[in-house]
């Protein structure tokens, strides 16, 4: 089998921020409806992490699950292991109307280590920066200049950033722009 | 600047991160109509100065389709309602009778 890579092959900055490619992540799409035990059990399962709140992002390492709408959640397991969670997660959900899919090689994740990471984001997206406008652990679907990205802080020093792996190298040339040093603004 | 809370994920959503949709409460007349009410549902159109209805996307968010009503002069927002209603809620009819007193828009009043 071929070897697997993710988009930027592990390609970083150091600015205001450390960007980075996050390297390969299992990723997988979910949609069902997300009231049901069936579904919160079956993700629940493959990641062991408590099923999310509205909006929340529940992430331990490289297993968690991210909340995208009422309908859809994305599901993050190690990349190795996505396939096989993605028949479990069928399997579970035999009875129940949904789709899952492996979706870990149409994505690239990046990381953002650093005081301004609040700042390098708030000048490519129109969404609330501040603590009180995205706490961490609050996934925020949004746009990122002209395309589209989810963002999550892990801490007040460690954000994630989910975008289409089409887009990976205008993400990175916008995060690293973002993230010169000597632009920094101050104001959160 | 115009910003709308998605009444499905409650993100405040700016408006580039939406889609415009057009009018709200369209009534489609399909096959059996008659040919003026045919016209009337492709073409004809609200304009209003003041309290308007439309749809929007949160195209770059949840994806879900919602109502908004606002005041086209001033961007004020009303309030933001699931598509799946074939009128403005209560809530919002007070919310906008509140700012703009006898308020009317097509058969909505």
């Amino acid at each position: 089998m071929s070897e697997a890579v993710s988009a930027l092959s592990g390609a970083s900055y150091d600015g205001i921020v450390r960007v980075a490619d996050a390297g390969l992540q299992g990723m997988i799409q979910l949609r069902g409806n997300l009231g049901k035990a069936a579904v919160k059990n079956a993700v629940t399962g493959v990641t062991g992490v408590d099923f999310p709140a509205a909006r929340q992002a529940n992430v331990n390492g490289e297993r968690g699950i991210l909340w995208m709408s009422p309908d859809e959640l994305l599901v993050l397991v190690p990349y190795a292991e996505a396939t096989q969670a993605v028949e479990t997660i069928t399997m579970a959900l035999k009875k129940e109307h949904h789709l899952a899919a492996d979706v870990s090689d149409a994505r690239v994740m990046f990381s953002l280590e650093g005081e301004g990471l609040r700042e390098v984001l708030a000048k490519l997206t129109p969404a609330d920066m501040s603590r009180a406008g995205l706490p961490v652990g609050e996934m925020r679907r949004t746009r990122l200049a002209q395309v589209a990205a989810g963002v999550w802080l892990e801490s007040e020093t460690s954000a994630r950033v989910i975008a289409f792996r089409s887009v990976a190298h205008y993400v990175m040339g916008l995060l690293t722009h973002s993230a010169q040093p000597g632009s920094e603004v101050g104001h959160f | 600047m115009l910003i709308l809370t998605c009444p499905y994920c409650g993100v405040e959503a700016d408006e580039t991160e939406l889609s415009p949709g057009g009018e709200a409460h369209l009534k489609r007349f399909g096959p059996g109509s008659s040919e003026e009410e045919f016209e009337g549902y492709l073409f004809m159109r609200e304009n209003p100065k003041g309290v308007h209805f439309e749809r929007w996307r949160h195209a770059y968010g949840c994806g879900k389709w919602f109502l908004a009503a606002r005041c086209t002069m001033t961007l004020e927002v009303f309030g933001t309602y699931p598509a799946q209603t074939t009128e403005p809620p209560k809530k919002i009819r007070d919310a906008i009778s509140a700012k703009r007193p006898g308020w009317s828009w097509g058969d909505f009043k």
